[in-house]
C-alpha cells in the first residue's frame, strides 16, 4: 500500500470534497444560497468569496450545497448500476451458454445506444425529475461496464481447479458462486464501482446541463444550467460557471486517481496469487 | 458386484456449434471399469490431446458425455437422486495437477480440509474435526503446526499437494483419481508423494486411478495400464506386461521415447525427424495412428480398429487380431 | 583454459527483496568446450535459470550480478556496454527460453520473426535472399519452407519449439542456452525436438547448455552434468561418472529417487523441504537433509574438490577422503 500514492491521493481528495460538503453549511450560512439572499451580480469579494449570480445567490454557498447532491446521485446511481452489473456478470460468466448469450447481447446493445439519446428521451417524458429518478435512469445506463468486467473475471475463475474441488464437495450453483467466486471478485467489484460512479456522474451532469435535470434541486449540473441559461457566459460572469466546472473536474480527477490506484492494487494481488 | 466406477462407450466431442467449426472428437468409444474389490491402481496414460483429462473429468462427474454413461456402484450419474449423488461425491475424490490452483486464494488451507468434513457431516463437533484433520495431515507426513492457519502461498508446492491428499483421506473415499499429481512437484519430492499414494491402496484399500503422461511414474505404482491415443484406447492390460512388452506401435514408440536416467542405455538420438502430422483419424475414418505407424496397412487408413482382447490384454490394432471385446 | 567456448568463474547473482538479500547464484564456476553439451540440473530455487540469464546479462533489476567473470570465446562479457551486449546476444550467445512456444509473436508470421532477428543484427540483404536463408534455416530444423508463412497458433507445440531453435541458430552463435526447452512437450515430440537440436548444434559447431530438472533427459542428451542446489554448483562431471558414481549426497539422493522403468515399487524421496534462499542454512546448504551430515557441515560451506577426470564436488565428505555410499 505504501507505494500506491495515487490511490491514497485520490481518496484523500475525495474525502476532502465530501468533508467540505458536510462541514460547509456550518461555515457558510446555507440561506445565502436562496434566491435574493444577497445583492446580485457581484464579483468575488471579501463578503462573497465566489461572488453572486443574477438571482442574488451566493455562489460559494450554492457550491457547498450542490456538491453533496451531485455526489449522492453519482453514488446511488453507481451502486444500483454496480449491483445490476455484478449480478448479470456473475450469471453470464458462471452459467455460460444461453444465459451468457442473452446477457451479452443485451450488454452490447445497450453500450451501442448513445446514452444521451436514451436519457433525453426518458427525461423529456417525465413530469417532474427528482434526484432519485435521475439516479435510477442513469444507473440503467452504467450497469454494462461492471457487467462486462465481472463476466470476464468470472469466466476465467470458473476454470480454476478450486471450483472443481468445490464441486467435488457437492457444492454447486448459487452457493458456489457466492462462497468461492465472490470473495475473489471483491477487488474487481471495487474497481468497477469507481468506474460506475464516474459514468453515472458524467451522465447526470450532462443531462442537467441540458436542462433535463431536477429543476427544484441544487446540483452542480443544475448550477451550470442556470449559469448558462441566464447568460453568464455572455455577461462574462466567469465566477458563476467556473466554480461548478472546476468542482466537477476535481471530483473526476479524484475518481480517476482512485481508479488507477485500485487497478494497481488488484494487479499486485494477482501477481501475489501467482 | 457392479464395478465401483465405470465409463461405458463414452463419446465426447467439442466444437461444431453455431456457425460451423470443426467438431473435434475428444473421446470415442472409451470404456473403463474399476472393480470394487480388491483395491487396484489403474494408470490412464496418454499425451496431450489423448483425451485423458476429459476422461478424468467424466469419471469425476465434472462433465457429462455426449453419449455413453458413467456409473458409480452400478447407478448412472445422470439419473442420481440427491442422496445418491452425495454418496458418489463422498466415495470418489480427486487430486489435481496444480497444487496451487486447487486452493481458493481467499481462504486459509484449513478450509480445504474443514469444508468436506462439514459438507458430508463427518465430524459432529469442532474438536473432533480438528483431531481428524491433524491425523490426516500427519498421515501424509506434514506437521499440523506448520500447516494449519496458513494461506496457500505460504506453503511449498509439495506441502500443498500433500494437504490435498490429506483432504482426500478425510473423506475415506473408495477411490481417488489423481490427475498428474506429481508433474508440478520437485523431483526429490515425487517419490515421497508417489509412495503416499501407493500406501493409500496397500494400507487402506483405496483404489487409485492415476492419470499421467509419465509412464515411468505410472510403472511404479500401477497394477493396470490403459494407453490412450487421440481419444481411443489403443492398449490396456497388466502394467508389467504392457510396459515391458508393449504390442501396439504407439505404446512402443512412447516407451522408446522415454529418457532413461542411465547413460549406458542410450535413447538413440537420430537425426531430427520431420514433425509428425496431427492425428487425423476422424477425418478419414481410419486408425488415428496410421499416418505415423511403421506397420500401417491400407486397411488401417480406411477403418478404425476395434479393441480386441488378446493374451490377457486389450489392443486396438489390425496387426493383432483376436476376439472382439 | 584456451579454446573454451565459455568460461564462468565465481558467478554470483543477488536479488534484494523486502526482508533481505537473496543469493540466487553463489560462486558458480565451470567451462564449456566448443561442440560440448552441458546440462545444468536442479530443482526450483536451485539457481539454474538465473545462471543462464546472468550469462546473457538479462537479470532484471534490482537483481544484479555481484561477482564473477564471464568469458565468451575469450571476450569478457561483463565488460561490454549495452550496445555491445545486444550485438552479442543471438549472434554469439543465444537463448531458447523457457516457454519458448509462447515467445513467438502471435500476430506476425514466422518469416517476419526470423527476419527480425537477422536484420536487428545487421544482416542486410534483399527479401529474396532473406527468403532463401529462412527456408534453409527451417529445413535445418526439419520444417517445411511453407511454415514461414504460418502464424504461431497454426503450429503444434513441437513445431513452435523448432521455430525457436531455428531463430536461436539463425546467426550461428558459439553458445546456445536452452532453458527447459521441452518441458511442455509430449515425450515423443521431446525426443524429436532434442534430436533436431543436437543435429543443428553439430552442423554449426556450437556448444549447448541445457537447463532442466529431468535427470533422465540429462542422461540421454548431455556430455557433462552440473548439479545445482540452493544456488551452488555442488557437483560437476561427465554424465557417465555422475550417474554411475555420484559423489555428492544430494546427487546420490536425487538419482536414487528417480522413478525409472528399471525398477518398480521403490520410493526413495529426499526428506525435508527445499531451502529458503532468504535465510539459507548455515554452512553447507544441504546439511539439514543430508544423511551424512557432520558437525563441520553446519559451520563451514564446503569448497569444490577435484575428483579426477573432470569430476568435482563440493562436500566435506570428499575432503575426508570418505567415499560415501548412497544411503
Amino acid at each position: 500500500m505504501k507505494r500506491n500514492a495515487l490511490l491514497i491521493a485520490g481518496i484523500s481528495l475525495l474525502a476532502l470534497i465530501v468533508l467540505a460538503g458536510l462541514l460547509g453549511p456550518h461555515l457558510v450560512a446555507p440561506e445565502l444560497a436562496d434566491i435574493g439572499a444577497v445583492r446580485p451580480r457581484r464579483l468575488p469579494s471579501a463578503a462573497n468569496w465566489l461572488g453572486t449570480d443574477t438571482q442574488g445567490r451566493d455562489i460559494l454557498a450554492t457550491l457547498i450545497l450542490a456538491t453533496p447532491q451531485t455526489l449522492k446521485i453519482g453514488l446511488f446511481a453507481g451502486l444500483i448500476g454496480l449491483a445490476i452489473g455484478v449480478l448479470l456478470g456473475l450469471l453470464a460468466g458462471y452459467f455460460g451458454g444461453a444465459v451468457d448469450g442473452l446477457i451479452r447481447v443485451a450488454t452490447d446493445v445497450m453500450m451501442a445506444i448513445p446514452g444521451i439519446a436514451v436519457l433525453v428521451l426518458v427525461a423529456t417524458n417525465v413530469r417532474t425529475m427528482t434526484v432519485a429518478l435521475m439516479a435510477v435512469i442513469v444507473a440503467g445506463l452504467s450497469w454494462m461496464y461492471p457487467a462486462r468486467a465481472i463476466r470476464a473475471q468470472t469466466m476465467s475463475m470458473r476454470e480454476r481447479a478450486y471450483v472443481d474441488i468445490a464441486q467435488l464437495n457437492g457444492i454447486g450453483g448459487v452457493r458456489l458462486v457466492v462462497v468461492e467466486l465472490l470473495p475473489n471478485l471483491l477487488p474487481y467489484i471495487a474497481a468497477s464501482f469507481v468506474t460506475a460512479v464516474s459514468h453515472a456522474m458524467l451522465a447526470t451532469v450532462g443531462l442537467e446541463a441540458l436542462g433535463l435535470g431536477p429543476q427544484n434541486e441544487l446540483t452542480l449540473g443544475m448550477m451550470i444550467y442556470w449559469a448558462q441559461s441566464y447568460g453568464a457566459i455572455i455577461r462574462g460572469m466567469w465566477w458563476w460557471w467556473a466554480p461548478p466546472v472546476a468542482m466537477i473536474a476535481t471530483i473526476f480527477l479524484a475518481l480517476l486517481m482512485i481508479s488507477i490506484g485500485m487497478d494497481r492494487l488488484v494487479n499486485v494481488r494477482l501477481r501475489v496469487d501467482s | 458386484m457392479p464395478p465401483l466406477l465405470e465409463a461405458r462407450d463414452i463419446h465426447v466431442a467439442f466444437g461444431g456449434g453455431f456457425g460451423g467449426g470443426r467438431r473435434k472428437l475428444a473421446l470415442a468409444g472409451v470404456s473403463v471399469a474399476i472393480s470394487s474389490a480388491p483395491a487396484t491402481t489403474t494408470a490412464i496414460v496418454g499425451e496431450s490431446g489423448s483425451g485423458k483429462t476429459t476422461l478424468a473429468r467424466l469419471l469425476l462427474g465434472l462433465r457429462a458425455p455426449n453419449s455413453g454413461s458413467v456409473a458409480y456402484d452400478g447407478i448412472a450419474l445422470a439419473g442420481m437422486t440427491r442422496a445418491q449423488h452425495m454418496a458418489f461425491r463422498r466415495a470418489v475424490q480427486a487430486i489435481f495437477q496444480d497444487p496451487f490452483d486447487v486452493y481458493n486464494p481467499f481462504y486459509r488451507v484449513d478450509r480445504a480440509l474443514m469444508a468436506p468434513l462439514r459438507r458430508f457431516g463427518l465430524a459432529p463437533s469442532r474438536s473432533v474435526a480438528d483431531e481428524r484433520i491433524d491425523t490426516a495431515l500427519e498421515a501424509v507426513g506434514l506437521r499440523p503446526s506448520e500447516t494449519r492457519g496458513r494461506y496457500p502461498h505460504q506453503l511449498s508446492g509439495g506441502q500443498r499437494q500433500r494437504v490435498m491428499i490429506a483432504r482426500s483421506l478425510l473423506l475415506s473415499p473408495r477411490i481417488i483419481l489423481a490427475d498428474e499429481p506429481v508433474s508440478m512437484v520437485d523431483a526429490s519430492l515425487r517419490a515421497t508423494i508417489l509412495e503416499t499414494l501407493h500406501r493409500l491402496k496397500t494400507d487402506r484399500g483405496i483404489s487409485l486411478i492415476y492419470v499421467t503422461h509419465d509412464l515411468a511414474t505410472a510403472y511404479q505404482i500401477a497394477d493396470r495400464v490403459i494407453v490412450l491415443f487421440a481419444g481411443r484406447i489403443v492398449e490396456a492390460g497388466d502394467a508389467e506386461q504392457v510396459i515391458k512388452h508393449p504390442k501396439h506401435p504407439y505404446t512402443q514408440a512412447l516407451i522408446a521415447a522415454i529418457p532413461e536416467p542411465d547413460p549406458s542405455h542410450p535413447w538413440g538420438l537420430g537425426p531430427g525427424a520431420p514433425p509428425a502430422p496431427r492425428a487425423d483419424g476422424d477425418e478419414h475414418g481410419g486408425c488415428a495412428y496410421a499416418s505415423r505407424c511403421p506397420l500401417a496397412m491400407t486397411m488401417c487408413r480406411a477403418r478404425t480398429p476395434p479393441l480386441h482382447a488378446m493374451d490377457g490384454r486389450d489392443i486396438a490394432c489390425f496387426r493383432f487380431e483376436g476376439t472382439a471385446t | 583454459m584456451t579454446g573454451a567456448a565459455l568460461e564462468i568463474e565465481g558467478l554470483s547473482v543477488e536479488f534484494p527483496v523486502s526482508g533481505g538479500v537473496v543469493r540466487a547464484v553463489d560462486a558458480v564456476s565451470f567451462s564449456l568446450q566448443p561442440g560440448e553439451r552441458l546440462g545444468l540440473v536442479g530443482e526450483s530455487g536451485s539457481g539454474k535459470s538465473t545462471t543462464i540469464l546472468a550469462l546473457l546479462r538479462m537479470i532484471r533489476p534490482p537483481g544484479r550480478i555481484v561477482a564473477g567473470a564471464i568469458r565468451l570465446g575469450g571476450r569478457d562479457l561483463r565488460a561490454l556496454d549495452d550496445a555491445g551486449m545486444r550485438a552479442a546476444r543471438f549472434a554469439d550467445i543465444s537463448l531458447i527460453p523457457q516457454g519458448a512456444m509462447n515467445a513467438l509473436n502471435p500476430v506476425l508470421p514466422v518469416r517476419a520473426q526470423i527476419e527480425d532477428v537477422m536484420r536487428a543484427h545487421g544482416i542486410d540483404c534483399d527479401s529474396a535472399e532473406m527468403g532463401r536463408r529462412i527456408a534453409a534455416l527451417l529445413d535445418g530444423v526439419g520444417l517445411d519452407a511453407g511454415v514461414a508463412d504460418l502464424f504461431a497458433h497454426q503450429l503444434s507445440g513441437g513445431m513452435k519449439q523448432r521455430v525457436c531453435i531455428a531463430m536461436s541458430v539463425a546467426l550461428e552463435p558459439q553458445v546456445i542456452l536452452a532453458d527447459e526447452p521441452t518441458s511442455a512437450l509430449d515425450v515423443i515430440v521431446q525426443k524429436q525436438v532434442l534430436s533436431t537440436l543436437a543435429a543443428v548444434q553439430a552442423r554449426i559447431g556450437a556448444a549447448i547448455i541445457l537447463v532442466g530438472h529431468d535427470m533422465g533427459l540429462m542422461a540421454q542428451f548431455v556430455h557433462r552434468v552440473g548439479v545445482m542446489y540452493a544456488g551452488r554448483l555442488v557437483e560437476l562431471g561427465a554424465v557417465r561418472d555422475i550417474f554411475a558414481a555420484p559423489r555428492h549426497p544430494y546427487t546420490q539422493a536425487l538419482i536414487a529417487s528417480l522413478p525409472s522403468l528399471a525398477r518398480r515399487g521403490s520410493f526413495r524421496g529426499i526428506p525435508g523441504i527445499a531451502p529458503s534462499l532468504l535465510t539459507p542454512p548455515s554452512g553447507c546448504a544441504f546439511h539439514p537433509r543430508c544423511p551424512h551430515a557432520m558437525a563441520r557441515c553446519r559451520i563451514e560451506a564446503p569448497r569444490a574438490r577435484d575428483l579426477g577426470g573432470g569430476h568435482r564436488g563440493s562436500c566435506h565428505l570428499l575432503d575426508e577422503g570418505v567415499h560415501a555410499a548412497p544411503a
